[in-house]
Formats: C-alpha cells, sequence, structure tokens
C-alpha cells in the first residue's frame, strides 16, 4: 500500500466484537467525525465471530415469539459498514492480541495493525454443570443461533402437537424465552431457584402479579426449585429436581446469567476480574487498549443491560474523538422493561434502596396495577411498575436526575400527568375547580355535582355519600377524591372518615372487611389480599400477616398453602418459646389420660435431653420445659415414636380438653365425663382457631373440671349434657353462657364442632372466644346453632377442616433432614474462634 | 494490633440457606449474631438478642425491613438494630457488617 503524502494515514482503531457495543462504539466514534476531514479520523475495522451483520440482542426475544423477523432487529447491516467505510471481518474469531506490535491475530492467519484497540466481547451465557447439560436439545438463549435452535425445536414439537419445554431461570431472558416458546405452541415451565420471579428487579408483590399474568399466556412457574439433572438418553427428556419431580421437556433452555467474555483481553495480559477492569474512560492498564459493554467491570460493577452500554460508548467515544477528551462514565442507573406482549412491566434504580428508604406503594386491584417507589433522602431512588408502566421513563428520569421530589412527593405515585398537572396546587383546589359534570366514580357513572349534592344534602361523611351515590362504592379508587370533596364541600366540619378500626397500620380496612373479602373475591394468597385490599406495606407486619394466613387457611382450607412465615414462632417452631429463648414441649394427653408406656417415654425424653423441668399444666398435660432450639426435631421424633402427638399448646388452636373421671370412677358423676372428653379432643385436635381454644367436661354440676371458665364446657347432668360457650380464666374472668342442654353424646360433639366452626369463621383474629361473644351477642350465636341447617353445614365445613388440618406438626417436621438442619445454627464460630486464640 | 480492629469477613454459610421473610443464627463467642432475609432478597445482620428482655430476634417475623421480637413484639429496623414503632427511642441491637458474595454470606468481624 502506498502512502498518499497529502493525506496521512489516519490512526486506525479496531473493534474487536460487533454486537450491540461493537456497531454501537463505531456508530458514535462516526457520528463526532468532522465532515470537513472527509468524514472520517480514523480507519475503522471490526471483528466478529457471528457471521451476520450488527443486531439488537434484546430483539431476539420478540423474534423467537414470532413477533419480529430477525431482518428487523438488524442494527447495522453490512450495507451500513461498507457505506461508512468499516472493514469488517464477519465469522472471524481472535486468535491473539500483540500489544507490543500492535497487532491482533485472527483464527485463519490474518493480522490487523491498530493504533487504539477497543474491546467490545460481550458476555457468555453461564451454562449449569447439571449432569446430562450436554444432551441434545439443551440450549442458551443468547444469539441468533439459539433462537434457531428454539425455533426448529418448537416447530418440530408443533407436529407432534406442542411439546413441552422447560426453562431454567426465571429472570428477564428466561420469562422472554419461555414466552416465546409458549407463543410458539410449547407447554412451557419456568424453573427458578427462588420463590419470586424476576427477584432482582421485583418485589414479592409485583413477582406474583407476573406469574399470574404468564400463567395466562401458557407459561408456567415452578418456584423454589433446584435443579438436579437433566435427564435423557441422547436428547433432552426432562429436568430432574432437587425434591424428586421430573418436569418433561423435549427442550431445555438454560437462562441463568452471563458471564463477561475476557479471554482475550486476559490472555493479552491485561487486568481481568470479573470483566477486564476499565477506568472512567473505558481505558484498560494498556492506554492504547480500551473496552465497552458486558465484558467491561467499572467501578467494581459489570452491567448486563443495554443503557450502560450506550453511556459507555458515548463516553470512549467522546474521548477518542477529541469532543470531550475528559468525558468520564460515572456508571449507569439501570431500568429493565420486560418484553412479553400485553405484560406491562418496568422496574428502574433500586427498589430494594437501603438504609432510610421509604416506600410509597400503589394498588389497583380493579385494573390489575401495581406500583412502588422509593425514595431516599427525598429522592425518587426506585420504581417498580406493573401493568400501567407507561410512566416508568419519566420515574427513570426522575432517579437519575436526583433532583428534591418533596413538592410533588404526595402525587408521584400517580404518575407524570396527574403530578405535573397538580404540581405546586393545592389538590383540594384543584378537585374544587372541576366542573360538575367531572366524572368521579367510573365504575358507577357518578359525576362531581352528584356527589356534591349528596354531601350538601347531609351525606357528611364516605359511607354515607356512599350509601346515596355509589360513588367509591365498588372498586374504591376514587376514594381519596371523594374524601377530597367532603373536605372542600364541608370545611372543617368534615373529620376523615375512620370507619371500623383497621387491622393495623398496613391497611386502613378492618377485620371484618378483610374477612369477608378474602370470601367474596375468593382471594387465596397473602400477596393477593394485600393487593385487593392495597395494602400499603410491601408485606405487612407482624400483626397483619399472621392474621390473614390464618383467614386464608379458614377460608380455603383445601386450597391455601399455610405460610409458615407469618406464623408466630411458637406455630413455627411447635412448640413453646420461653423467656431464655429455650422451648417447652407438651406432648397430647387425650382426655387429660396417659399410660405407663407414655410416661416412660417421657421420662426417657428427659433424661436423654436433660430436661430441667416437667410441670403438669392447668390443661392435666405434662409441660416439658428447657429444650434447645436444635433438639425440638429429635425430642418429637422420640415422642412420636412413643404413640404420643403435639399438644398444640403453643397454637392459636385447640388446646386441651380437660376432664373429671365422671361415672367410672366418681361416686357423683352422671355420665363418661372422660370419655366424651377424649372424643372431643379427637374431633377438634389440630384445628387452627383465631385465638386459642380451651374445652372442659365434667361429669356432674360440681365441676372439677372447671367446664365454666372454658371456651366450649360441658356439664353432665343425669338427663343429659349442659353445654356452655364463651369462657375466660385470662385477664378479664368470664363465666360461661349456657347454650343449651341436649341429650346424646353425638348431639354434644356436633354442637362443639358448629360452635367452633362459627368461632372460627366469624371471629377476628386474636380474639377470644369471651369477647367475640359480647361483640356479636348470644342470641346470634344461638340463632346460629338452634337452625339444624346451619349447625349441620357448619360441622360439615368443620370436618371438611379437619380433613387436612388434622395431622402432627411433628411428625410432619421431625423425620425430614432439612427441616432439622433450619433448626441448627447456619453456622457455629466458637470453637473456631478458640482455635486462634490459641 | 491494628489488624484485631480491622474486619475479618468471615463465611457463614450459603444465602439460599436463609429462608425468606426469615432468619438463621450464628454463633459467636461475642453471641449469637442473626442473619435476615428480607421480602426483597435483601440480608442483615443483627446481634441476635432483644435489648428489651433478650428475646432472639431469629425467631421473630420479618416484615418489610423489619424484625418483631418474638418475646414482646417490640420492633427493629434491620438496617439501623434501632427500636421502631410504639418502642421507637427505647434500645437498639448492634448491627453486624454483612455482604454477599458468590452466593454465600459473609459477616464483618472484628
Amino acid at each position: 500500500m502506498a502512502f498518499n503524502l497529502d493525506t496521512p494515514p489516519k490512526p486506525r482503531i479496531v473493534v474487536i466484537g460487533a454486537g450491540m457495543a461493537g456497531g454501537r462504539i463505531v456508530e458514535e466514534i462516526l457520528k463526532r467525525a468532522n465532515p470537513s476531514e472527509g468524514g472520517r479520523m480514523f480507519d475503522i475495522s471490526i471483528i466478529g465471530a457471528e457471521a451476520c451483520a450488527t443486531y439488537d440482542r434484546i430483539q431476539l426475544s420478540p423474534v423467537l415469539a414470532g413477533e419480529k423477523t430477525f431482518e428487523q432487529i438488524v442494527t447495522h447491516s453490512q450495507d451500513w459498514y461498507d457505506l461508512n467505510g468499516v472493514k469488517t471481518h464477519f465469522g472471524c474469531w481472535v486468535q491473539g492480541i500483540d500489544r507490543e506490535a500492535k497487532q491482533v491475530m485472527l483464527h485463519d492467519g490474518q493480522t490487523i495493525g491498530y493504533d487504539y484497540l477497543i474491546l467490545a466481547t460481550g458476555s457468555d451465557p453461564i451454562r449449569l454443570p447439571l449432569p446430562g447439560a450436554d444432551l441434545s436439545g439443551v440450549v442458551a438463549f443468547r444469539d441468533l443461533h439459539d433462537v434457531d435452535l428454539m425455533q426448529k425445536a418448537a416447530a418440530h414439537a408443533s407436529k407432534k402437537g406442542g411439546g413441552e419445554a422447560v426453562v431454567i431461570g426465571g429472570g428477564l431472558l428466561g420469562l422472554e424465552a419461555a414466552y416465546g416458546l409458549a407463543r410458539r405452541g410449547m407447554k412451557a415451565t419456568v424453573v427458578h431457584l427462588v420463590d419470586v420471579l424476576m427477584e432482582r428487579q421485583l418485589d414479592e408483590a409485583a413477582g406474583r402479579l407476573l406469574e399470574k399474568a404468564l400463567a395466562e399466556r401458557g407459561v408456567s412457574a415452578v418456584l423454589n426449585a433446584q435443579s438436579e439433572a437433566i435427564v435423557g438418553e441422547t436428547h433432552v427428556e426432562g429436568l430432574k429436581l432437587k425434591d424428586g419431580r421430573v418436569i418433561p421437556a423435549s427442550l431445555l433452555v438454560m437462562a441463568v446469567g452471563i458471564r463477561p467474555h475476557v479471554e482475550p483481553a486476559k490472555s493479552a495480559g491485561l487486568t481481568v476480574e470479573r470483566g477486564i477492569v476499565v477506568d472512567d474512560q473505558m481505558r484498560t492498564d494498556d492506554p492504547f487498549i480500551f473496552a465497552v459493554g458486558e465484558c467491561v467491570q467499572h467501578r467494581g460493577q459489570c452491567y448486563g443491560l443495554v443503557a450502560p452500554i450506550w453511556d459507555m460508548c458515548r463516553t470512549l467515544a467522546d474521548v477518542l474523538t477529541g469532543r470531550n477528551p475528559d468525558a468520564a462514565y460515572l456508571g449507569s442507573e439501570l431500568a429493565t422493561r420486560l418484553k412479553v406482549s400485553g405484560v406491562d412491566l418496568y422496574s428502574a434504580g433500586q427498589f430494594n434502596g437501603g438504609e432510610g428508604c421509604e416506600d410509597i406503594v400503589f394498588r389497583d386491584p380493579a385494573r390489575g396495577v401495581y406500583k412502588r417507589i422509593v425514595i431516599k433522602d427525598n429522592q425518587l431512588v426506585g420504581a417498580v411498575l406493573f401493568g400501567e408502566a407507561a410512566d416508568g421513563g419519566w420515574y427513570f428520569d426522575l432517579i437519575k436526575k436526583g433532583e428534591s421530589i418533596g413538592d410533588i412527593r404526595d402525587t408521584l405515585i400517580f404518575g407524570q400527568a396527574v403530578t405535573e398537572a397538580l404540581a405546586g396546587v393545592d389538590p383540594n383546589a384543584a378537585v374544587a375547580a372541576w366542573p360538575d359534570d367531572t366524572e368521579v366514580c367510573g365504575c358507577n357513572g357518578v359525576s362531581k355535582g352528584t356527589v356534591v349534592e349528596a354531601i350538601c344534602g347531609g351525606a357528611d361523611n364516605l359511607d354515607k355519600v356512599r350509601g346515596c351515590t355509589k360513588a367509591s362504592a365498588s372498586c374504591g379508587s376514587c376514594t381519596g377524591i371523594v374524601e377530597q370533596l367532603l373536605k372542600v364541600t364541608l370545611g372543617d366540619a368534615f373529620k376523615a372518615q375512620t370507619g371500623p378500626k383497621p387491622m393495623c397500620k398496613c391497611t386502613e380496612h378492618g377485620h371484618a372487611v378483610v374477612r369477608k373479602t378474602i370470601v367474596e373475591q375468593e382471594l387465596k394468597t397473602i400477596p393477593d389480599v394485600m393487593q385487593a385490599m392495597k395494602w400499603t406495606t410491601p408485606d405487612g407486619c407482624s400483626s397483619c400477616r399472621p392474621a390473614l394466613n390464618y383467614y386464608l387457611l379458614c377460608a380455603w382450607p383445601r386450597e391455601y398453602q399455610d405460610d409458615p412465615r407469618s406464623r408466630f414462632v411458637n406455630e413455627r417452631n411447635h412448640a413453646n418459646i420461653q423467656k431464655d429463648g429455650t422451648y417447652s414441649v407438651v406432648p397430647r394427653m387425650w382426655g387429660g389420660v396417659t399410660t405407663a408406656k407414655e410416661l416412660r417415654a417421657i421420662a426417657d425424653v428427659c433424661d436423654k435431653y436433660e430436661v430441667p423441668m416437667v410441670k403438669v399444666t392447668g390443661g392435666q398435660r405434662l409441660d416439658l420445659f428447657g429444650i434447645k432450639k436444635q433438639d425440638l426435631p429429635a425430642v418429637w421424633a422420640d415422642l412420636n415414636a412413643a404413640g404420643m402427638v403435639s399438644g398444640h399448646a403453643y397454637a392459636k388452636a385447640l388446646r386441651t380438653v380437660k376432664t373429671c373421671v365422671g361415672s367410672e370412677w366418681c361416686r357423683f358423676g352422671t355420665q363418661d365425663s372422660t370419655g366424651l372428653g377424649i372424643k372431643l379432643e379427637q374431633d377438634t385436635w389440630g384445628s387452627w382457631m383465631p385465638h386459642k381454644f380451651k374445652m372442659a367436661v365434667s361429669g356432674c354440676p360440681r365441676n372439677c373440671a372447671e367446664a365454666t371458665i372454658k371456651d366450649f364446657g360441658v356439664i353432665c347432668v343425669d338427663s343429659g349434657y349442659e353445654l356452655h360457650v364463651g369462657g375466660n380464666a385470662g385477664i378479664h374472668l368470664r363465666g360461661t353462657d349456657l347454650l343449651c342442654k341436649v341429650a346424646t353424646e353425638a348431639e354434644a360433639r356436633e354442637y362443639s364442632m358448629a360452635f367452633v366452626q362459627f368461632y372460627r369463621e366469624d371471629a377476628w383474629y386474636l380474639e377470644r372466644t369471651a369477647p367475640w361473644i359480647e361483640r356479636v351477642g348470644l342470641e346470634a350465636i344461638k340463632a346460629k346453632m338452634f337452625d339444624a341447617d346451619e349447625r349441620k353445614a357448619l360441622s360439615g365445613r368443620f370436618l371438611e377442616s379437619q380433613a387436612v388440618f388434622q395431622v402432627d406438626p411433628w411428625a410432619e417436621h421431625a423425620p425430614k433432614s432439612e427441616p432439622a438442619q433450619v433448626f441448627s445454627p447456619l453456622a457455629d464460630l466458637r470453637s473456631e474462634k478458640k482455635e486462634i486464640a490459641r | 494490633m491494628n489488624a484485631s480492629l480491622a474486619l475479618k469477613w468471615v463465611d457463614v454459610g450459603a444465602a439460599v440457606d436463609v429462608p425468606y421473610q426469615g432468619a438463621r443464627r450464628v454463633d459467636t463467642d461475642l453471641g449469637a449474631i442473626a442473619v435476615f432475609r428480607t421480602v426483597d432478597n435483601e440480608y442483615y445482620a443483627v446481634m441476635d438478642k432483644c435489648p428489651h428482655k433478650g428475646g432472639p430476634l431469629s425467631e421473630g417475623i420479618v416484615h418489610g425491613r423489619h424484625i418483631a421480637c418474638p418475646l414482646h413484639n417490640w420492633s427493629f429496623s434491620l438496617q439501623t438494630g434501632e427500636a421502631v414503632g410504639a418502642d421507637a427511642g427505647k434500645g437498639c441491637t448492634p448491627t453486624v457488617p454483612l455482604r454477599i458474595e458468590n452466593a454465600r454470606i459473609l459477616l464483618g468481624l472484628r
């Protein structure tokens, strides 16, 4: 090549990698070139391993789903490179970099000299080293080749009626892959290690909504699932999970993450940690070599999203072209939008902020909208939007600007339009200025004029407005506006309508409304309730969560999955926590009766685990005190082995049935009170209740079993059984009310079950029968109990629930090794420290 | 001497071994440490002892970035260790530096 002395040679830039970063850096450099210099400042070459032009990798999902063609996602075609005088080496890969000679060696023997080298080598998909990972039909989701394989597999499977695909990884990429495969007719299952999809971008509530939305699009999710092996002979046949389940699959996609591709940089001797280490000008530790994109580690951070790539490329182009030699890349805020048709989902910034962060949560179940924004030091730092993500960019902008949002905080959650309309304006004044025909309540078509008229006509609180106009009586999303109208119209006369006392600070609703809503709207998980009833905290508190757990369990015994995380420690550990953090354990003794064998087993447990104290309880059971948490599973196992089950002495549940000896031994006893007590206990043990629940059966009116201070008491008399309810020996002593007298044991048992069920369904969590009866009135209870149909329906529902919950929690937990591990400390550093000290 | 003041990062186990909205205990000669995982998959560590009556905080209910003591339901911020809500200002449990690296939990101990 002859040099023309009139045009001195231009500096040569070589870009390794023709992906999104490679294409973009070339474009940014060209954009900054001075046209007076013939349009170009540099001789640019680009090397790409894929045998095609540069395409938008993040649009592979729509291609897989058949919503876009490959041509539509090409960003820089061969023609584009040609037109701009960029030399391309597609289908080539780099064999080595000679930093001394400033040369790049390609696989085919070519060498390309450079003045500046830009590494844009991207990243590789992580492949889990599972057994069977090398079977055919196991693919990653990273490049056009993978998409091609997946499309072919789907097409092949569809001939045989669809086929099944499993995607490991419930992150952005995995979900998009699964959705694409579902669109192509496969039954797609996402297997995810943790129990929330996209947990890096979403909180639990949004994760659950996403799960639902995906299910509607044919993608099911298996959460909390650890993959163990890929099964199959030569071709994948399924995925085996750690718990033994096998999910059949003719295609398995691994989408568990990416890892910077650093090989060329490493072998060239550049500093590489997780990624290629660069400074704020994208320079590696060789002043002539730069790096941009996913292969980079900047200020300790590696990025897997597109926005940082653009920021990096702009900075590097500014530096290289001299447009701004001091340009600096300072890291990027991150935002994600899920590319699944019809699922509007946006996540930006630190939605799980850190110290001093506050959350504002908005839920509109009628529209399936959930928003959560995170504020720190008066600045917006994060946002999660589900169902309505149009304002995502606006929030992201606020996050990046980092300006004080103090002025717009009140309306921020309602989005850009509302906030800007109301900026600096008193929200009440804005509502006051509305014309009369403005629609306030969309559900019921009520105008502002109608509401104001009603208020002037005497409807001076929310309930009354609801009563006479229907405004805010349906989905409730206009409640705030109706309240503003009350304020504006009544002035000082308005007092915020509080209604019944809220359950806790996380909600405005009282217990009764929550219980009713759970049943009416068929809400079946805690996040569902929180979503539908607009909880203001992300996951409730220690007061509402146990209550919700109970309400759901009572309403849907067959369907509801108990949530141990929402249970008080005693119910989680099936033992009573004591003041020193040890536990006490009470085995069940039916009706207070025991045997030599049981006593011997209890004595053995006491010896074996050095139980410091055994005490007879007020309910005629034996309580073993001072047991260490880590010993609990073994203690239960031993008691179980001797035939004993948990006494539930720790639970909001049926505790004990206290008895006297009755007609069998006592000279006054009129009926077999011990036998009836045992039967009642066998009927009702294991049933969860709003609070602890105790029963007793006395064999005669002398009442040795103290049945008149129990929740349900029976006094046996010559002619039958007196049934008593609502007694309490607690802080406020309350004697029972007589419910009725029945003639037979069978009736006594049916009444007890019906009463228990009515209490279970009607009382508020932590409300014992005594205050409950005073609240609802004895007459209301009698009315239910004396109606034979009602009584049968109640006892029927009780038995239905018992079919599910009458299980011994010790037997459920003791033999399993996993919970046993959870009962022991995560780590014990004590001995280690002693060794160091020595 | 200075070395003893520097943090020593100790691997105490796999991040997945702490249940969501739950906690695990780590025993040390200075007392037990409770390692928490929140609903948002954040991890925190505090001394496992309620300043009120010594309750094991690791057995409480995790809600948001808070823990409710199982003995008397005092609530504490997992970020600052300070009592919050009705009992704000009445006590504080020391926090322990924690970081997650390669899916392992590291505690910063002195």
